[in-house]
């Protein structure tokens, strides 16, 4: 029954149709392109542009802000969401409603708003000023601006699992006289970690290719606050599409694999939600 | 066990019918989607033909520090069009990094006229077949109608005491200057501290690129465009110097003449920016005319006031005289042709593993 | 003993919401906050000045237009793709799956430079585009591109998880029932997806009308032709225009806020029902 089943509903040629053609369009046939172009160098080549000295510490920058960037929005996506969630109080939906802001407000203007605000003339920079610390131009300043791109993900993750968390566990657990932080480890955390990892994971991929308000308060020194997507665009800047392409296609290649990561989780994080509903 | 028979049997005969249908419904979608996106392809066509008679278009693709001066250019050469075919001309800006906008106009964004910052970005468009050897000569003074140089801009009284490009060096001096991978601009910086280097040191290269990275040691904040630069010294107060093009200088010293002021270096550089016709565009369009008049007109008397009121140096020497109290028309000037041309200086200096890459990479 | 553990709850309840708060306060409303007051910081006069410039209002029409198109392009791809994902099953769904989502971690500058590849000069498809009279690049119609790939996965990320925990029961009654395929859509599915559905269109709008990135290596920025709100801002920042920068960005601030308003109205409702 099971197998025919599936077949009864109408619409799979028409729906297949139209997704398969336009990601075609849309994504896949212009990222082949890439693969393409980076062809045009061999093999040998392709890993002389990438190991360069400059391109390999882009890539380094680019990812130790976007995971400290990630590291700290999973802490403060798991706290924002667990409030959300299991709290009341007043300007709760107001809050609710701040998160996809990042969203919505262009990155040029969010990394033009954020370097005004922590270059050390700037209200929050002043203040850290005081103690010696710089914001704006420094590898501090692209995780606040990867932070703030990447919060939305991780609470839009967490969220409805933990809404659809099945309390009885927890009340077991707190009629056995469990103390609320061990029942937070052991019972709630277990639940929401594949959640956690989801968004944490979409956060870190989409972290590592930002450019728009990077660019603003990096500072672009190299070695130091020079990120791969700038290192791409002063390649396209020395008409070496070849580089840029190649460089691309390594950026490419990691997103790929965070993909794949995120959707093995998300697949078994369904699961999960499914068997606490039935 | 009735329902569930008749659910196979149905189950089946559907499965045969979809399959037919499948295909049929794969293809219908596969060409709606495709013609939406052709669809909204071909909704640009218009602008195409409008070059006929009565008004015509022009593109003008420009980098940053010329906002203000095509903006006033554009108004004196529609008057002066209209006066001489009685045609109304309009014409759209373009404005970026020099290096950014010459790649695109060589990827295909539609140009009649490229101004550029340097001679190298005007060849990399002729290099993409869009534009004819020989475009050097085609106006006066190697096609540049206005020059600038590179100055310092200081915070006022000059608190750390810069007079000379070896007081960039010093500890503790706080640098802005671009990144001359992206920037053309910075180029000009960079070569023109090389200069002073080369003469400081009398050629010995080891101690002129030593002199470099102690400068670049110096930069705090490599933005990727020259208006990027002055945006992180003038609005958000970082560094002690701006390394900067002249009329770009003057401005910020125009808008915050409390804040800031110009310091001349012994040694600068002749920033000479270059403006062609890109001739396959024109030869399409139909707009050779409109856009020779376009560039030659920059060198007219009116044309070349609105150069010197925007702080480009006049290449007009009687027009530039009129300016001397505002430029500082003693200072020494090496050109791109001491350092072997653009050709030399590109390989040479900001290529992949050049000179540039070596100050950092060591 | 009890009160004692309820008066600890509290703390950490409150200690939570505050740390929240704070982080919320600084991350996202101070920046709004910096966008604002620069905005208004030579006053009302030249404030409506500056929106009201000509080329502003061209930007907004392209967003507007650009926006417009990409949503519907991605709302019907998102209905296809999700009902396809999850009322049929076939070899390759996962990565189907992955591919769909591949546009939200892949670097706008990098989906900006797929584009010129395909369809800029040196692409074998320019010459038959530049015969066909079509332009895509540097034109109108590759920001369109630009902004439907930044928010290709948007609506069907949104529709996939609720039609999957809704199953399939429904509509197999109904399809066994002899309801043709669209009819089951509206009547059985759509009212279960409605919320979701429209979660996934405000939030695709949001993101669409303010990217940057990718619509800056595509658009060429011609002044008044292919420049977006967002790129507006940018060449008023490059031109020293500071406060109209500002002003502009206020603009997109203010659709954005009307856009969450919309979504958390959407959510209440969505919730409220079920």
């Amino acid at each position: 029954m099971r197998k025919t089943g599936k077949r009864v509903i109408p619409g799979f040629g028409l729906t297949m149709g139209v997704t398969i053609t336009m990601l075609s369009i849309v994504v896949l046939i212009p990222l082949a392109s890439l693969a393409v172009y980076s062809a045009k160098l061999g093999i040998r080549e392709f890993f002389q542009v990438i190991t360069r000295e400059r391109v390999l510490s882009s890539f380094y920058v680019s990812f130790i802000t976007a995971f400290a960037a990630s590291a700290v929005n999973a802490v403060m996506g798991l706290i924002l969401a667990w409030v959300l969630v299991r709290y009341d109080f007043p300007g709760k939906r107001l809050m609710d409603g701040m998160i996809e802001l990042p969203f919505a407000l262009p990155t040029a203007v969010a990394g033009i708003a954020l370097t005004s605000l922590t270059s050390d003339q700037g209200l929050v920079g002043k203040f850290f000023a005081h103690f010696g610390i710089k914001i704006a131009y420094t590898r501090i300043g692209i995780t606040i601006a990867l932070v703030f791109i990447g919060i939305p993900f991780v609470v839009r993750a967490i969220q409805p699992v933990l809404e659809k968390l099945d309390g009885s566990y927890e009340e077991a657990a707190m009629v056995l006289g469990a103390k609320p932080s061990v029942i937070f480890r052991k019972v709630i955390f277990p639940e929401l970690m594949p959640a956690l990892f989801t968004g944490t994971g979409l956060a870190f991929g989409r972290c590592l290719g930002e450019y728009g308000s990077v660019v603003f308060i990096a500072g672009n020194k190299p070695f130091y606050t020079e990120i791969t997507p700038l290192i791409i665009m002063s390649e396209l800047q020395e008409y070496d599409y070849a580089s840029a392409t190649s460089i691309a296609l390594v950026m490419l290649f990691v997103s790929f694999l965070i993909l794949f990561a995120v959707n093995a989780l998300q697949a078994h994080n369904a699961k999960r939600i499914k068997g606490g509903n039935l | 066990m009735q329902i569930r028979s008749i659910d196979e049997r149905k189950g089946e005969r559907e499965a045969v019918i979809m399959k037919r249908k499948n295909i049929t419904a794969i293809t219908l979608a596969a060409v709606l989607a495709l013609a939406g996106l052709t669809g909204c392809g071909s909704s640009n066509e218009e602008a195409k033909e409008s070059s006929s008679s009565d008004k015509v278009e022009i593109t003008n693709v420009s980098y940053d520090p010329t906002r203000e001066l095509y903006e006033q250019y554009n108004q004196i050469f529609a008057e002066h069009w209209k006066e001489e075919k009685g045609q109304d001309v309009e014409i759209t800006q373009s404005h970026g990094g020099s290096g950014k906008q010459a790649l695109e106009v060589a990827n295909g964004l539609e140009a009649d006229v490229v101004t550029l910052a340097l001679e190298y970005d005007v060849k990399a468009v002729q290099d993409a077949g869009l534009i004819e050897e020989g475009w050097v000569d085609e106006f006066p003074d190697d096609s540049s109608p206005y020059t600038s140089t590179i100055v310092f801009l200081v915070r006022k009284g000059n608190p750390k005491d810069i007079k000379d490009w070896d007081d960039l060096v010093k500890d503790g001096v706080g640098v802005i200057t671009p990144n001359p991978k992206t920037s053309g601009g910075a180029r000009w910086n960079y070569l023109a501290a090389w200069a002073y280097a080369d003469k400081l040191y009398d050629g010995d290269e080891t101690q002129i690129k030593d002199f470099m990275k102690k400068l670049y040691e110096n930069v705090l904040v490599l933005d990727s465009g020259a208006r990027g630069a002055t945006t992180s010294f003038v609005e958000n107060g970082q560094g002690d110097v701006l390394i900067a093009w002249e009329n770009e200088a003057y401005l910020s010293v125009q808008d915050y003449p409390d804040d800031y002021e110009i310091v001349t270096p012994s040694i600068s550089i002749l920033a000479q920016p270059s403006v062609a016709v890109v001739d396959s565009v024109v030869d399409e369009r139909g707009t050779r005319e409109v856009a020779t008049e376009y560039l030659n007109y920059l060198y007219s008397d009116e044309a070349q006031r609105i150069a010197g009121d925007n702080y480009y140096r006049p290449s007009n020497q009687d027009i530039l005289k009129e300016y001397a109290d505002v430029f500082d028309l003693d200072i020494n000037l090496v050109t791109i042709q001491d350092f072997g041309g653009w050709d030399k200086a590109q390989e040479t200096h900001f290529a992949d593993g050049g000179v540039f890459d070596q100050i950092y990479e060591e | 003993m009890e009160a004692g553990k309820n008066k600890k709850q509290q703390i950490v309840k409150w200690l939570l919401i505050g740390i929240s708060v704070l982080f919320l306060g600084i991350m996202l409303v101070l920046p709004l906050f910096v966008v604002v007051t620069e905005a208004l910081r030579k006053g009302w006069a030249f404030y409506i000045e500056a929106i009201t410039d000509e080329y502003t209002i061209k930007a907004l029409i392209l967003t507007l237009k650009a926006t417009g198109i990409a949503v519907i392009c991605n709302t019907i791809f998102g209905l296809c793709a999700a009902w396809a994902l999850t009322r049929f099953h076939f070899r390759g769904k996962k990565i189907l799956t992955t591919m769909i989502d591949v546009p939200v971690t892949v670097s706008p500058i990098i989906a900006g430079l797929i584009y010129i590849l395909v369809f800029g000069k040196q692409s074998v498809l320019y010459p038959y585009l530049q015969q066909a009279g079509i332009k895509i690049v540097f034109a109108v119609p590759g920001i369109i591109l630009a902004t439907i790939f930044v928010t290709f996965p948007f609506v069907s990320r949104e529709l996939i998880p609720v039609l999957e925990s809704i199953g399939t029961d429904e509509e197999e009654a109904a399809a066994l029932m002899g309801a043709k395929g669209f009819t089951i859509f509206r009547r059985v599915t759509f009212p279960h997806i409605k919320w979701a559905f429209l979660y996934g269109v405000v939030l695709c709008t949001a993101r669409a009308m303010g990217e940057f990135g990718a619509v800056s290596v595509l658009s060429g920025h011609l002044r008044g032709k292919t420049n977006t709100l967002p790129l507006h801002v940018e060449i008023l920042f490059n031109e020293f225009q500071y406060v109209p920068a500002f002003a502009v960005s206020s603009i997109l601030v203010i659709l954005a806020v009307i856009l969450l308003v919309i979504r958390s109205i959407v959510e209440y409702r969505g919730k409220k029902e079920t």
